[in-house]
């Protein structure tokens, strides 16, 4: 079954989605959006140097991610206007890793494939890094899902319950630089946000709780991701870039439809 | 019953001694001691940015002091209403669900809590739609599911109205007498210090003077930062309220 290239790249695309229903919930609830930006653009950085370093382009990928979430964590915690810090470093992120990928040599780096994905060339280790990703970022959710809740309406709140809102703070950027090394192969670098904000904005309209919301964001994900590939294939159109249209479409369907809760 | 000072001194819920902290640079508390025993109601007052909700902050152990120590009886258990929650609309959480923040609870439990708190109506209402004064209530309800021995308010009546204000400070003088649990509210309404409170704290960066509510109210350190203004406001409430203290322990 997984010869077949199209079942790995519906496999590969569900993936995504699960890995980034969770995370999408807190990156909406929080307010870190273009945080989440910033993260994935830092992606393109780390393909490059791991691919210049000879190592895996995953673990490039997790460890400049990781890195620039820590990074651009510190910088907003110390009363740097937070908007204007992710701004800029969003977009040098991406800018860098756009100069850096100009001196790896052009027949390994294929730019595209990392700026918007590359879905139909999924393969079956791409696979297993994708649901192992996934699984690893559904697990740590899950293990402070009612913590980073508590933190997320108070982190006072959280410190007089005898939680630790720095170190649950720092699974969530754990998590999310997860997610931008799972999702890179599947949207790329640059729609990774989408993937993240859109399904869990869809669910919002017609959820009457966090765990409705994420339950909401996980089919509205998973039917992206199937919808986008069936149109990539129908119309002939870029995989990625098809799944976020998709997502946006069943956004606009739900901004119509009446509100709940 | 008095239950401050005294040679009936039982050990304190909480102390601290000599707590200085900075924050962005400025020195927001400056050697401050501080003990609240079991059943006491301690008011801490002051003007804004007189480090009120920074001491609160350090005893329930969200801030770190830089100098001094905290001691807390072991085993405590502590109610914190904060003093406001970063709602967003896009976060859908209802009352009954907060109250499972962050350990479940039991149906029952989480009934009996919202009842106290006067919030038995708003179980199924969003956080995000409450009224000032109902998602106080729904706060406060959190606060008590664990039996606190110790409830801890910051700034509780802020965007309530003066009605508000009284109603709330007697639902938690009811709740004092009934669960028999210490109280430590800050406040910057100086106008209504409340009636209930054992002793008044007056801060401002460091201890100015502290005492009970009407001796408070005489001191000349609390004068000079409040003016003499207040002093009939604070005896008008204190005469409204005059039947309701006694029996309360």
């Amino acid at each position: 079954m997984l010869d077949d290239f199209l079942t790995r790249a519906a496999l590969g695309a569900v993936g995504a989605a699960v890995a980034a229903a969770p995370l999408g919930c807190f990156v909406v609830w929080r307010r870190m959006a273009y945080f989440g930006d910033a993260t994935a653009h830092a992606a393109l950085l780390g393909v490059a140097l791991a691919l210049a370093a000879a190592l895996p382009v995953y673990a490039g990928t997790l460890a400049v991610a990781l890195g620039m979430a820590l990074a651009v964590a510190r910088l907003t915690g110390q009363g740097l206007s937070s908007d204007m810090v992710l701004g800029v470093a969003a977009h040098s992120a991406l800018a860098l890793g756009l100069v850096a990928a100009s001196f790896v040599d052009g027949a390994r780096l294929d730019l595209s494939a990392y700026l918007f994905g590359d879905i139909l060339a999924v393969t079956r280790g791409d696979l297993a890094v994708i649901w192992g990703g996934a699984l690893l970022v559904g697990g740590l959710m899950a293990w402070r899902w009612q913590a980073l809740l508590t933190a997320t309406l108070s982190p006072d709140l959280a410190w007089a319950c005898g939680l630790n809102p720095d170190r649950d703070g720092r699974v969530v950027l754990l998590a999310l630089a997860l997610t931008v090394a799972v999702a890179l192969k599947i949207v790329g670098a640059l729609l990774i946000g989408a993937l993240l904000i859109i399904p869990a904005a869809t669910a919002r309209r017609f959820a009457a709780s966090p765990e409705g919301m994420l339950a909401g964001a996980l089919g509205v994900g998973v039917a992206a991701a199937l919808g986008g590939l069936w149109g990539a294939w129908t119309f002939d159109t870029p995989a990625g870039p098809s799944i976020v249209v998709c997502a946006a479409g069943l956004f606009l369907l739900s901004a119509l439809a009446p509100r709940r809760g | 019953m008095r239950r401050n000072g005294g040679a009936a001194r039982v050990s304190a819920l909480i102390s601290a001694q000599g707590l200085s902290i900075r924050l962005g640079g400025q020195e927001v508390l400056r050697n401050v001691d501080f003990a609240i025993h079991p059943g006491e109601i301690v008011t801490v007052v002051g003007p804004n940015g007189s480090g009120k909700s920074t001491l609160v902050r350090l005893l329930v152990g969200a801030l770190r002091p830089d100098a001094g120590q905290i001691t807390r009886r072991d085993g405590l258990r502590l109610g914190y209403v904060p003093q406001r929650l970063q709602l967003d609309p896009v976060l859908p959480l209802r009352v009954g669900r907060f109250l499972d923040l962050p350990r479940r609870a039991a149906p029952a439990l989480r009934k009996a809590a919202l009842e106290e708190a006067g919030a038995g109506a708003l179980t199924d209402r969003l956080l995000s739609e409450l009224s000032g004064g109902q998602l106080q209530r729904a706060l406060l309800a959190r606060a008590l599911l664990n039996r606190p021995q110790l409830l801890v308010l910051d700034e509780p009546t802020q965007g309530l109205d003066q009605p508000g204000s009284a109603a709330f400070y007697r639902r938690i003088e009811q709740l004092r007498a009934r669960l028999d649990c210490a109280v430590l509210m800050v406040s910057h309404e100086l106008h209504v210090v409340m009636s209930a409170s054992d002793r008044v704290i007056c801060l401002n960066g460091h201890v100015c003077c502290e005492g009970r509510p009407e001796v408070v109210a005489q001191a000349e350190a609390y004068r000079a930062l409040f003016g003499t203004g207040t002093q009939g406001a604070l005896a008008l409430y204190r005469h409204e309220h005059s039947h309701s203290h006694d029996g309360a322990a």
